[in-house]
């Protein structure tokens, strides 16, 4: 895709003109991050985590790639291994540190990258396929995250293994065979530590490789932004190149420093000091918990403590185990349905008063769960659980697809010039009714309530 | 249309069960949880006075402090506990000399082979070794402790919350409980008696106060090499130094060096701001 307006990549050495030529490979890039790329102009810093996040995604592959030349992989070895990097590799502390937190701010970056794709409704036609990638990518980095935490071989790398593996076995019929064959064994073993390490060796490239397709298909429309107005004509757009590169430059500067401030100052604070104790099979932690960014998705497992039965009959129809583990998926998996849940023709949360009210309450229930996650299994904690995840599902399937139907939004911009400066030029009176037909291209301005 | 419905029951189903059980009586208990009558003698961990000298972000090592601390270890930790990460050579990090260190490591002995008959024996140890544990295994371990484990003290302060602290506070943690504590441990057993099981200690930071290791650190135990007053509170303080540095000996390679990584990341910000102004303030300046 490209706006008729894109500036065109011109090769101005007789070298860049023979690579042009053979690899238009600077063209590609000209035309996905550089001059060739018009944005909108009015992009907020919500917009600066995209960025970010691939950001991350190359600090995680190339630390990882050196931390992989000094780790070894044996369970009797592993730990030490870890120690070893700590101690006798010049600044392995720093890669580890870096590593390690690394993948939490992979995370932090994650998440806002996602809840501002949730509040400006960045899933919705024609963006749908970058949301469905941009889930497929979260899931991965989950997985790769999970594996990732168990190559140290300390006790949390251990147990929690033992924890979500054990998810598998919770599938009627298939549960356990299917465990005993992803763990190699009853319970996480050298062949279960060895095989993390390959695939969490592998799933980054994999990420890189899904990132590829999601920028691609984010070129294909071109950025959303604030207003959730489409481009309309050029004086709504800003090349890429400089303008959004220096804004994504120095905002990773800002986020760099943070990030050094726990590198350098607290490395352990978002981790669990029992995984300095190393795997001991014959002894179990108090408390097992995941990393910080998997406790709400595990106090969403945890919320169900019973069977579904048939009233008075007593008959199980499905275990709590594995309700909750269908819960667990089903919290992320739902989120590939969004685009065709929330049929509101208008985008941005901005102009939705009454989906902005019910995004704060998901973003609250988020919080719950991720507090109630890192509790024990006890009361007060798994009715709380209970009732946040109870929410969560009805935010999605339930409260979303009635609040598209039933709510009044409030007048957009005719363009985005002129939500940037103010009513320069005149602006046709609405007289388009609004159109809910998924695909239609949005009715820009001349989305005013009917009335 | 189809998705919408589907995903509307599904959502139902969920909703239900988990309402079910939240709020049909039975299902859920809500007696408030039941705590271990070891609760009643938790404490806030001690700090020592002034706090340890590589807390905070411009911490540093006391090189006269480490050096006690592993008089200590040696003299006392060291009967029990092994150190399996740190090895001789690193006590150069704590202003010991090359020659020195060579001495000191000769002066403990580890598993070696012997070179003639190539059956296995003691010898003194050389720099690159590790610290020995003083057990050949888990089982010696064990039966010479009451079946209790010494755990390994390479990273004991990472291994614990507030690490430093908490065996500064351990190390002081072996007095009589109470009257108080005694009544609300009663209490929270339900009417039964606290009773410290034969064969191990009462320690009030110990998270469930039996703790299988004896009282360690008596006054004037050992003999400073530098003349400091050997108490219990100056010894579990030196000692606890020592094992924060075993456990992480780059802690304050690391704050000096994050220092000057923020202070570049700081500047190098600053420019890209500033860059950012000025490509933007033609696109911002329209808009009065």
């Amino acid at each position: 895709m490209s706006f008729a307006w894109a500036k065109q990549y011109e090769p101005k050495s007789d070298f860049t003109k023979w690579i042009d030529e053979k690899l238009p490979l600077p063209r590609m890039v000209y035309n996905a991050v550089g001059a060739g790329y018009p944005v909108p102009r009015n992009l907020n810093y919500m917009w600066n985590f995209g960025v970010l996040a691939g950001f991350f995604l190359m600090v995680q592959i190339v630390t990882g790639v050196v931390l992989a030349m000094h780790y070894a992989a044996d369970t009797s070895v592993a730990f030490g291994s870890v120690e070893h990097i700590m101690r006798n590799v010049n600044y392995g502390w720093m890669l580890r540190y870096a590593h390690a937190n690394g993948a939490s701010f992979f995370f932090i970056v994650i998440y806002a990258h996602i809840f501002r794709g949730l509040f400006y409704s960045s899933y919705k036609a024609p963006r749908e396929m970058i949301w469905l990638l941009g889930v497929v990518i979260f899931l991965l980095m989950m997985a790769t995250a999970f594996m990732g935490y168990v190559l140290p071989w300390g006790q949390m790398s251990f147990w929690g293994a033992k924890v979500i593996t054990g998810l598998f076995g919770a599938i009627p019929v298939i549960g356990e065979p299917l465990q005993v064959w992803l763990v190699g064994g009853y319970a996480p073993n050298a062949a279960t530590l060895n095989r993390f390490f390959s695939l969490h060796f592998l799933l980054p490239f994999v990420i890189a490789g899904v990132v590829i397709l999601h920028i691609w298909a984010l070129h294909i429309p071109g950025s959303s932004n604030p207003t959730g107005v489409e481009v309309k004509k050029e004086s709504d757009t800003v090349p890429f190149h400089p303008y959004y590169t220096a804004k994504d430059g120095w905002f990773l500067g800002l986020v760099l420093i943070i990030f050094s401030a726990f590198v350098f100052f607290a490395p352990n604070v978002l981790g669990h000091p029992d995984n300095y104790i190393e795997a001991n099979p014959l002894s179990t932690p108090a408390n097992i918990v995941p990393e910080w960014y998997f406790l709400p998705f595990y106090a969403i497992l945890r919320a169900f403590t019973g069977d579904l039965t048939i009233p008075f009959t007593g008959i199980v129809l499905i275990e709590a185990k594995f309700l909750g583990v269908i819960a667990m998926f089903g919290s992320i998996l739902v989120w590939f349905f969004l685009p065709w849940l929330d049929k509101s023709p208008v985008r941005s949360g901005s102009y939705r008063p009454l989906f902005q009210k019910f995004f704060w309450v998901l973003v609250l229930t988020m919080i719950v769960l991720t507090i109630c996650g890192g509790a024990p299994a006890e009361q007060p904690y798994v009715l709380i659980s209970q009732i946040a995840t109870a929410y969560y599902f009805l935010h999605f399937l339930v409260i979303l697809p009635i609040i598209s139907q039933i709510e009044v939004p409030k007048p957009l911009p005719f363009s985005i010039t002129e939500a940037v400066l103010g009513k320069t030029e005149e602006a046709p009176k609405a007289t388009t009714p609004a159109t809910d037909k998924p695909g239609d291209d949005l009715p820009g301005g001349s989305l005013q309530p009917a009335e | 249309m189809t998705i919408r419905l589907g995903g509307i029951i599904f959502g139902l189903v969920l909703v239900g069960v988990l309402l079910a059980w939240s709020f049909i009586p039975d299902t859920v208990k809500y007696s408030a949880p039941t705590k271990s009558p070891y609760y009643a003698f938790h404490e806030e961990k001690l700090k020592p006075a002034g706090g340890f000298s590589f807390d905070g972000l411009g911490g540093k090592w006391d090189y006269q402090q480490l050096q006690r601390g592993y008089q200590v270890y040696k003299e006392v930790c060291s009967a029990c506990h092994g150190m399996k990460y740190v090895a001789f050579r690193n006590l150069e990090q704590l202003g010991y000399t090359e020659a020195e260190v060579r001495a000191e490591a000769a002066s403990w002995s580890v598993p070696g082979l012997d070179p003639v008959t190539g059956e296995s024996t003691m010898r003194p140890a050389e720099p690159t070794d590790y610290f020995p544990s003083p057990y050949p295994n888990e089982i010696a371990a064990r039966a010479a402790n009451n079946n209790a484990l010494p755990p390994d003290l390479s990273l004991i302060t990472k291994a614990r919350p507030d690490g430093a602290n908490y065996v500064y506070s351990l190390m002081q943690g072996y007095v009589e409980p109470t009257e108080e504590d005694l009544a609300k441990a009663k209490e929270l057993a339900g009417g039964v008696e606290w009773e410290t099981p034969v064969g191990l200690y009462f320690n009030e930071h110990f998270y469930n106060a039996n703790i299988a290791m004896p009282p360690q650190l008596y006054p004037d135990l050992i003999t400073y090499a530098d003349g400091t007053e050997a108490t219990v509170e100056q010894m579990a303080q030196d000692v606890s130094a020592f094992l924060t540095w075993t456990a992480e000996p780059s802690l304050v390679a690391r704050k000096q060096t994050g220092w000057f990584v923020i202070g570049f990341l700081l500047f190098a910000t600053g420019l890209a701001f500033l860059s950012y102004k000025q490509i933007w303030a033609e696109k911002k300046k329209k808009k009065a």
